[in-house]
């Protein structure tokens, strides 16, 4: 299903506090459902560029984190112009959204059981791919500390590892991974060190995962070529063949300038 | 609200700038919608070299206040590749097409300018002249003489319509259009990005944050550069100026029209919004209208 072309509005619904974490709802009337994995380049219609000279000018990308009857979810940290801007968004006010864009997650190969790894705001799209897959499946889950530990509330069956040790496992969530990966298929998205840990470690254990990665983009839709990520066969544009790439044509999940 | 431009028939006068939009891969993202409300009046392609080109290494992208700075290097599949793959899907386009070649010596550039040149799929060539002569050293879009003898070469090639993309990174732009118009060019087009660099915020040595180091800035950043190189050019020649640079709305290409441009080019407005281009179209004609009466 191909995305409707063009940006267009959407009324923000709600707007939610998850500990570090904003969860903002918003209507999409005419958009298609999108695939669990799938992303939408967002901004908002006031105070967005558009000519007075100030950050934010391009949108930017999120994964979705849950779709249920036309409303879809975002989960966003504010940590910088664009997400500073998109965390104060009110009910009443109007998103910019073009999409769904991108690939998505697809299903686990024969006789693997589905495993989500997650770190930090990267939980997003596992979210989703586990509302389509069932509750079933473990998530692991790291987050820096307890508050940001909090967004582990939106997956069901968290497994949780903090960096500061306040929830959870004190330490890495690929720690948690070591005695889990019989006969699974890893979905994976987050920070760049610890996609990378991910791919690696599925990589000596011979684990097919499919990675969720980020880069900036300018557009989403292949135009500006600004996205691309280094593979086995060359530079791809992440916007059209990701966000969700196979591990197994990566040499890197953390090329230079990803997570920034 | 149709337009002449180089013998072409338009139906408004708004495209695209060379390698902001990417008509196969949204046709991918966006389906038959995209042709159905296709935005621009002609369709201009990325960048077409001799050979296929990886592009620059990422980072590639760095978000500037109304704009932003890019270091794509040029990916393209060459000129077999292209042939080959890309021409088919444009021809399929419901506007003419543009094709845009860059070479690094006079003789790159009379290949690519003599392949396309018997293709009826396409209705003219936009030079891309901002990349060094590897044989002179010189810019070949920076320097009068340098433009002037790239197309006393390729003039004699084709009768399609030669389109000169001319630098902002020039002394004087103005002299370099007219010696592309003397030495037989169809039309020029401008502003190409102007050149600029961003350092990595989380570098303690200052590095450059682009993959290529320094970029092309483009966006309404450039919108004020851009209107003053379309006046000068338009002054200094007698033939048609497509005009771009940070145009975002309908009034600005109004505005870049009474500054002498006879196309304008949207680009980087395209990346918020893959259909600005057919808004900005909407907001001209229905300006062009009023002004009229």
């Amino acid at each position: 299903m191909s995305a409707p072309f063009g940006c267009r509005a959407a009324t923000v619904t709600a707007r939610e506090s998850h500990g570090a974490y904003v969860v903002i709802r918003c209507q999409d009337p005419t958009g298609p459902r999108p695939r669990p994995g799938q992303f939408y380049m967002l901004r908002t219609a006031e105070r967005w560029g558009g000519g007075d000279g100030e950050r934010p000018f391009l949108p930017r990308a999120f994964s979705v984190l849950r779709a249920h009857d036309h409303e879809l979810h975002f989960l966003i940290e504010d940590v910088g112009p664009g997400t500073n801007r998109l965390c104060e968004l009110e009910p009443g006010e109007e998103l910019l959204l073009v999409g769904p864009l991108g690939n998505g997650f697809l299903a686990p190969r024969e006789d693997r059981r589905p495993l989500l790894v997650g770190g930090g705001v990267g939980i997003a799209p596992l979210a989703i791919w586990q509302d389509e897959l069932g509750p079933d499946p473990l998530a692991f889950l790291g987050f820096r500390d307890a508050l940001h530990a909090h967004g582990a509330a939106l997956l069901a069956n968290p497994v949780v590892a903090t960096d500061d040790g306040s929830v959870g496992h004190h330490g890495l969530v690929t720690d948690l991974l070591q005695n889990e990966l019989e006969e699974v298929e890893v979905y994976a998205c987050g920070p760049p060190q610890m996609l990378e840990a991910v791919r690696e470690l599925c990589a000596d254990r011979g684990v097919p995962a499919q990675l969720a990665l980020e880069s900036g983009m300018a557009c989403g839709f292949g135009a500006c070529f600004g996205c691309v990520v280094p593979t086995t066969d060359g530079y791809v544009r992440l916007c059209l063949d990701g966000p969700v790439l196979d591990a197994s044509i990566l040499r890197t999940a953390a090329p230079a300038g990803a997570g920034h | 609200m149709s337009v002449e431009f180089c013998g072409l028939e338009l139906e408004h006068p708004i495209i695209n700038g060379s390698g902001t939009f990417d008509a196969i891969a949204a046709r991918r993202a966006f389906g038959d919608e995209l042709i159905e409300r296709f935005p621009f009046a002609a369709f201009v392609s990325k960048t077409v070299t001799l050979e296929p080109r990886q592009g620059n290494p990422p980072p590639r992208l760095w978000e500037l206040a109304g704009g932003l700075i890019n270091s794509i290097g040029l990916p393209n599949k060459g000129l077999a590749g292209y042939l080959e793959h890309d021409l088919p899907e444009l021809a399929e386009l419901p506007v003419p097409l543009i094709v845009n070649v860059m070479g690094f010596s006079r003789d790159e550039v009379a290949a690519l300018v003599g392949a396309f040149a018997e293709r009826e799929e396409v209705s003219a060539l936009e030079l891309n002249v901002s990349c060094p002569n590897v044989e002179t050293g010189l810019m070949m879009g920076a320097d009068p003489g340098e433009v002037g003898r790239l197309l006393e070469r390729v003039r004699p090639l084709t009768a399609k319509p030669l389109i000169v993309k001319l630098t902002p990174n020039a002394t004087d732009v103005p002299s370099v259009a007219r010696a592309a118009q003397d030495a037989g060019a169809d039309a020029v087009s401008l502003i190409n990005t102007l050149r600029g660099m961003a350092i990595d915020p989380r570098s303690r040595t200052g590095e450059p944050w682009l993959g290529g180091t320094t970029g092309g800035v483009s966006g309404p950043a450039v919108r004020a550069v851009a209107l003053a190189q379309v006046h000068d050019v338009a002054q200094a020649v007698e033939i048609p100026v497509v005009g771009m640079g940070g145009v975002q709305r309908g009034v600005e290409a109004l505005d870049l029209m009474h500054a002498g441009a006879t196309l304008v080019a949207v680009g980087t407005e395209s990346f918020r919004d893959p259909a600005a281009g057919g808004r900005v179209a909407n907001e001209l004609v229905e300006l062009l209208a009023n002004s009229a009466v």
